[in-house]
């Protein structure tokens, strides 16, 4: 045994011992441990195995730079993977596993790699799974993931709930040591609203808000800043927090001295070892080596000593002397300095400060390198924020020479990544002198612990093999989040039910229960179809709309109300069309383009009164129109009065379609003779209803509107008159397949914001005689093209046959290409929309093929797995 | 996260609002007296200057008004924004 428990002191509570579990061996800890110290306590050297070449390794530090004692915390939906057991707080039954090892930690077979170590250089990927090229799918990247990698995903979901919390403040302190402190009373004293956030506990500071166990890992513009706060037992939130200023008070990290097997167990930080002697009161050893490049080494010395523990040397490079390598396997046994020996069970490592400067370069603040201080210190930020105490260089009495490596095998840069000095060199000779290209090839600071104690050790490496000093390489950029966060804290609330909102209809529920099937149309849910199979359903709804009678909830259509003195003269310069010749009382169908002259939107609108219009909009495209409308009024016309009222959910709209559709209307108390394209106000099974005549199937059809809150209560009355007509509900499937058999656009399917309103054939729907947004651009040289894609009909040679949608669209007869070589085809075209129609007896498409129009009863192919589909092009209508 | 201000509603969130690109790009009076080069420069041309720059923002999420700003392209500071109409 070599590591203890030292019989007093420690901020730790003797009286509440706590059972754990690692690795399925049960110790204890106590109160106030990590459950690193509890495991050094324990004599548990051995916590993981490295990345690349599953060297032993143990815990090196006391705090979030530890990279090798990565751990697995928790157990199912909360396992908490690649944990720093340094930061895990001890808590009673906490159960904790060791990572990347196989079958055991004791025994790992990876461990075969350091054999191969020579052939793992840096860009060793790139440099032996090259060719064939295939096999990198299926044979070596899942090699590779096995092999090298380190943590897994829990399997099950997380059964946690996570908050997300949000604070403004005068000023937000980072870091809760002297100095943080310190500026957090001085702001309070000053009558400000302060919140200092700390990683561990600092205790209660007056008239402060003092977050615990909380990182701080994201510094975004406008001093927002992003936190993660943990309990006791592990359970997070996320904070978010806008601060007038930001005091980073974050304190430095120890750097690790590169010398032959400086990662075994038994290697540490020398302030660690520090920490775990007076905070925990755990000696990691009973007899230790210093190895240091400055000052501190000798404090650290001075202290191991006071505290218990032999210093059997101080070996010091600025004296001459280094440590060549570490002797032992699983353990420190000892230390080769020189040629001679010297045993020890704890090297420990000062290599010098390297300030936390993390949050200060996502906040884009500015570096400078410290030759004195052998560091980057703050130099300057934008934002509105103060950096103290260590974070900002200021050290006590502190002098240090370089000492970057001692050229030896195994002289590890990067712990996390298994990065050694010699793939330092091995890059720079490459040509990869740029600090930027030398990380991605290296991956060096590219592993849980994002190269923390790493960088600057690798950075200086990188700089004198390329005869470049420090300041000139540079650093890589520091990006959120400073530590690991899990997905959990990220997601809060915003998960299943709670990721979107859903917007449902006032007749939803008979839906549900009546068997429909929903589909997703923006954040709306709309009956699908109702029935199990949906082909079967399609098939009955569409037949009954054309035979007799067929009931839609349009209810999701967008309603905007537009009022004002100028309304007409406005939707003239919104729509393609002209609307105020429009008789009051009537409709007319119009389109909307952008000012590039594609088609934007459609829908009918309606004239209530002299300046008052009831607008439909597609219901993806409510929204966007409104906004589209309010855009225009707003920036360039704001001397038209005129305004646009969403009243998408004032209105529950019941669409009646088919042959028996009149006589329903009647038999609803609706007697009036309405012709096509014309409104009335009625009262419909005693509710008062506006009743439009509108038709989206072609066949005749009203859409009666009414107060939301009686949408139910129309549906159902009109479910029961219609009974004896064999009224069928029917969904958005049939809807769709009947408007394609007139020939019906739908924005969105039939267009992708490349078309203009006559590719689609709507010369029609297009005013000659006034301006409108887009015009000007339906006369530019493109878009008279005769070329341009237009919008036809597709007749399959076999009827059965139903096109994908989407499908591509050739002259020549030719199969969907298998892998690479291939010769390349010309596509004439796309399918956008494809049913099999029971009215028809067969199946149809529409498409917008390049000069369709010329092309009518020419044939062309739609390329499928192993074969083409040959189609006939005809007129886009296919029942008249 | 930018802290924008919107000069109906004070300082929001950035993801409050949108931007709609370039401002001070009035829509000609009479596009059909424009020729082709003049109209595809008003539709499809702006300017995207390493700099300050002036572009337009709606509240969407707010108020729902347009607004002007000038922004930095590089460090995205926003050092003033302003209603329309005003210079």
């Amino acid at each position: 045994m070599t590591a203890f428990r030292l019989a007093e002191g420690g901020r730790i509570d003797r009286a509440r011992p706590l059972e754990f579990s690692f690795d399925g061996r049960k110790f204890q800890g106590f109160q106030g441990d990590t459950l690193a110290s509890a495991l050094l306590a324990n004599d548990v050297f051995l916590v993981g195995r490295s990345f690349k070449y599953h060297r032993p390794r143990g815990v090196m530090s006391a705090g979030i730079e530890e990279t090798n004692a990565l751990v697995a915390v928790g157990e199912g939906g909360r396992l908490d993977t690649n944990s720093r057991a340094t930061m895990v707080e001890l808590y009673g039954g906490l159960v904790a596993r060791s990572l990347n090892r196989w079958p055991s930690l004791g025994l790992d077979l990876g461990a075969i790699n350091g054999w191969f170590s020579p052939l793992l250089v840096a860009g060793f990927y790139y440099k032996t799974f090259m060719w064939p090229r295939r096999l990198w799918q299926s044979l070596y990247e899942p090699l590779i993931r096995r092999v090298a990698g380190i943590g897994e995903a829990p399997a099950q979901p997380d059964p946690d709930r996570y908050d997300k919390m949000h604070r403004h403040c005068d000023v937000l302190v980072v870091g809760g040591g002297r100095a943080g402190r310190a500026a957090a009373s001085e702001a309070a004293a000053a009558g400000k609203r302060v919140v200092l956030c700390d990683e561990g506990d600092p205790g209660a500071i007056a008239k402060v808000e003092v977050l615990a166990r909380t990182t701080v890992f994201g510094y975004y513009d406008d001093n927002f800043l992003c936190a993660v706060e943990s309990d006791a037992r592990r359970q997070k939130r996320l904070w978010h927090f806008r601060a007038k200023e930001v005091v980073l008070a974050t304190g430095a990290h120890e750097r690790p001295l590169v010398f032959g097997g400086n990662d075994k167990p038994g290697v540490m930080l020398a302030g660690a070892v520090e920490t775990y002697l007076r905070r925990y009161a755990v000696a990691p050893g009973k007899r230790a080596v210093v190895f240091t490049n400055n000052d501190s080494g000798h404090e650290r010395a001075r202290a191991f000593r006071e505290l218990g523990i032999d210093v059997a040397a101080v070996i010091d490079s600025r004296e001459g002397t280094v440590i060549t390598r570490t002797l032992g396997g699983k353990r420190v046994t000892g230390v080769e300095v020189g040629g001679s020996r010297i045993a020890c069970d704890l090297v420990a490592m000062a290599g010098g400060f390297s300030p936390v400067v993390h949050l200060y370069s996502q906040a884009q603040g500015k570096l400078r390198w410290d030759e004195k201080k052998l560091c980057f210190v703050p130099d300057g930020c934008r934002q509105a924020v103060r950096v103290v105490g260590r974070a900002n260089g200021e050290f006590p009495e502190y002098r240090i020479a370089p000492l970057w490596e001692v050229e030896e095998d195994k002289a590890f840069v990067d712990f996390g990544s298994d990065v050694v000095a010699r793939d330092v060199h091995l890059a720079a000779r490459e040509g990869f002198s740029s600090v930027e290209h030398f990380k991605r090839y290296t991956t060096t600071g590219m592993a849980a612990d994002q190269g923390k104690t790493s960088n600057i050790n690798a950075l200086a490496i990188l700089a004198g093999a390329t005869g470049r000093n420090i300041a000139e390489t540079g650093t890589t950029t520091f990006r959120a989040p400073y530590a690991p966060v899990s997905y959990g804290v990220l997601a809060g609330r915003d998960l299943g039910d709670f990721l979107e909102p859903i917007r449902v209809t006032p007749m939803h529920d008979w839906h549900a229960a009546h068997g429909a099937a929903f589909e997703n149309v923006g954040q709306w849910k709309r009956p699908w179809y109702y029935g199990r199979d949906m082909h079967d359903a399609v098939q009955a709804e569409a037949r009954s709309v054309r035979k007799s009678l067929g009931v839609l909830d349009a209810s999701t259509l967008g309603k905007i109300d537009i009022q004002g003195r100028d309304a007409a003269r406005f939707l003239d310069r919104i729509y393609a069309g002209t609307f105020s010749t429009l008789a009051i009382g009537r409709a007319r169908y119009g389109l909307m383009c952008r000012e590039d002259g594609m088609v934007f939107d459609d829908g009918v609108t309606a004239r209530l009164g002299e300046n008052h219009f009831h607008m439909t909009t597609t219901t993806g495209g409510a929204a966007r129109v409104l906004d589209w409308l309010e855009e225009y009024l707003q920036t360039e016309w704001p001397e038209l009065e005129v305004y646009c009222t969403s009243v998408t959910e004032q209105w529950a709209t019941v669409a009646v379609a088919g042959p028996r559709a009149g006589e329903l209307m009647k038999e609803l108390g609706f007697q009036t003779e309405l012709p096509f394209m014309a409104f009335k106000e009625a009262t419909i099974a005693g509710i008062g209803a506006r009743v439009f005549r509108i038709s989206f199937t072609g066949e005749l059809s009203y859409e009666i509107n009414v107060p939301g809150d009686q949408g139910l209560a129309l549906w159902k009355a009109v479910m029961i008159a219609g009974e004896k007509h064999g009224i069928t509900p029917y969904g958005t499937e049939t809807m769709h397949l009947l408007r394609a058999e007139k020939g019906f656009i739908i924005v969105g399917q039939e267009t992708d914001g490349t078309v203009t309103p006559y590719d689609l054939g709507l010369d029609w729907a297009v005013a000659k005689s006034k301006d409108f947004i887009g015009r000007r651009s339906l006369t530019r040289p493109d878009t008279r093209r005769e070329d341009r894609k237009q919008l036809v009909g597709l007749l399959p040679a076999d009827p059965r046959e139903v096109l994908p949608e989407g499908a591509q669209i050739t002259e020549v007869d030719v199969a969907l290409p298998r892998g690479h070589g291939s010769k390349p085809v010309p596509m004439v075209g796309h399918v956008t929309s494809s049913y099999l129609s029971p009215n028809l007896g067969r199946s149809f498409a529409l498409a917008l093929v390049r000069s369709g129009r010329s092309r009518r009863g020419a044939e062309l192919f739609v390329p499928l797995q192993g074969r083409a589909a040959k189609v006939r092009v005809v007129e886009p209508v296919f029942i008249k | 996260m930018l802290l924008i201000r919107c000069p109906w509603c004070g300082p929001r969130d950035e993801t409050e609002f949108r931007c709609g690109g370039e401002a001070h790009i009035a829509r000609p009076g009479d596009p059909q007296a424009l020729d082709d080069a003049a109209w595809a420069e008003y539709v499809f041309m702006r300017n995207n200057p390493k700099g300050w720059f002036r572009e337009r923002w709606v509240h969407s999420a707010g108020c729902r008004r347009w607004f002007n700003a000038e922004r930095h392209t590089v460090t995205h500071e926003i050092r003033r924004t302003y209603k329309p109409g005003e210079p």
